[in-house]
């Protein structure tokens, strides 16, 4: 493991997109930031800006209106950065699968790295995804 | 002296790496305490280098339309402004005769520069929401440096009209300290008040507020440029509170004994600041100049007229 990596998994500024989601999502991961769950122990804090995040955290399923700029917004992270995807509608689009509206899944626009899967997640979930997310960054630095 | 000794004290002692770990630290001691306060667990001592080093290895990006020069000046110009406070207050608390007439008033002028390199640096990089908090920086900027001087005058009186901060050590050092009189009480609550709004804190943060205009004139900022503008924030949340015990306190004191106290009264001005953070809600930019050119400036005039009597 190097010495990157290292540093990487032990902070991480998040940036959270709502990419046409019915905020249950978005509601909950202000959940993790509360003092039962805490997250800032971690090294995580929510950032305001894509230009200082590590983190880029989409919720709900993409819709045509919100894809070309949850692209922009991809590109607009400063390297590297990850990508997870939040909640049932963002990982496999969920209940509207069929819609009219929803022509792909996150996962075919974004190189996603951790599925957090529940609808909303719970807050231990989302830990459980972060600590996942932590893993695959430090095993990263294995490979090479 | 050569010039060897110099860079040695801008950049390692007491200067740029000290004064830039020192802030840091304390920087964890603000989130330390805000967590407590909430009944939070907080982050571990290491999470600001940690925050910083990682800064340092991402992309730094530049926007398009940004006038470059300027980005990437400003950071550099504001951290060695704040660098050059540390380094002076510590050298003169250190050797008060290495002291020279009017330092002071360039410790106050070279106190103004990271603002306002934030406010050219956001206006730089064209974003709106940067000129925004430009803006509100610049009005914040207005409304506290008025109180601020008048507040630092009455030290200077209290100390006999002494324009270098080697004097004003000595003369504490010799007689009582500035806040142990009336005159020098008032300003002292003057001077923390303006050094909430100096250091961005809560009651006065809307430069940057993240959730209404997304951190403002950093917005921008990324990667190496943005970790330069956090060591300046560290530096200066570590240097003005060494400013107010100069002041105030007396400087100094490299016995044990006075250290110690030293250290007490530093850190019970860091809690008090971070306490008055956590306690209020922001306020907007105009009710916060109507409060500076108020309630700060009508103690100072009273500390003023008081210090002038000599009470």
């Amino acid at each position: 493991m190097g010495l990157k990596e290292k540093i990487f998994a032990k902070s991480l500024y998040v940036f959270h997109v709502s990419s046409g989601s019915c905020n249950n999502c978005d509601i909950e991961f202000i959940d993790c930031l509360t003092p039962r769950y805490d997250v800032e122990r971690l090294g995580i804090t929510l950032v305001g800006s894509i230009k200082h995040a590590d983190v880029m955290l989409c919720t709900g399923s993409a819709n045509r209106l919100t894809i070309p700029r949850i692209k922009i917004l991809y590109e607009q992270m400063p390297k590297p950065g990850y990508v997870v995807v939040w909640g049932a509608c963002g990982s496999s689009r969920g209940m509207f699968k069929d819609s009219y509206n929803t022509g792909q899944p996150l996962d075919e626009i974004l190189p996603v790295d951790v599925y957090i899967p529940g609808c909303p997640p719970r807050p231990e979930a989302v830990i459980d995804g972060f600590v996942k997310l932590k893993e695959k960054i430090r095993s990263k630095g294995k490979a090479k | 002296m050569n010039i060897l000794d110099y860079l040695f004290f801008f950049l390692i002692f007491p200067g740029l790496i000290f004064s830039a770990s020192m802030g840091l630290l304390i920087g964890w001691v603000d989130r330390k305490v805000t967590a407590r306060l909430q009944y939070r667990i907080g982050p571990p001592w290491y999470q600001n280098f940690i925050d910083i080093i990682k800064l340092f290895y991402k992309e730094t990006l530049v926007p398009e339309g940004a006038s470059r020069g300027v980005f990437f000046a400003m950071p550099l110009v504001a951290m060695a402004a704040a660098t050059l406070v540390s380094t002076i207050l510590l050298v003169i608390n250190v050797a008060p005769d290495s002291s020279f007439v009017g330092d002071i008033i360039v410790v106050v002028y070279l106190l103004m520069i990271p603002p306002i390199a934030l406010m050219l640096g956001g206006f730089a990089s064209g974003n709106p929401l940067a000129s925004l908090g430009g803006s509100r920086e610049m009005k914040l900027m207005l409304s506290y440096e008025l109180p601020f001087l008048m507040a630092l005058a009455v030290p200077i009186i209290k100390c006999g009209y002494a324009l270098s901060i080697g004097d004003m050590i000595t003369r504490q050092q010799a007689a009582a300290p500035v806040i142990a009189s009336v005159s020098g009480a008032l300003s002292f609550i003057v001077m923390i008040l303006c050094v909430q709004a100096k250091l961005g804190f809560v009651p006065f943060d809307m430069p940057e507020a993240e959730t209404e205009i997304a951190s403002g004139p950093y917005i921008e900022y990324s990667g190496k440029t943005l970790a330069i503008f956090k060591i300046t924030k560290a530096i200066m949340l570590f240097v003005l509170p060494v400013l107010l015990i100069t002041l105030y306190f007396g400087g100094i004191d490299f016995t044990l004994e006075g250290f110690l106290k030293n250290v007490a009264e530093y850190i019970a001005i860091l809690v008090v600041m971070i306490v008055i953070k956590n306690t209020n809600p922001r306020v907007r930019i105009d009710q916060a100049v109507r409060f500076f050119w108020r309630i700060p400036v009508i103690l100072a005039i009273i500390a003023l007229a008081l210090a002038y009597i000599r009470l």
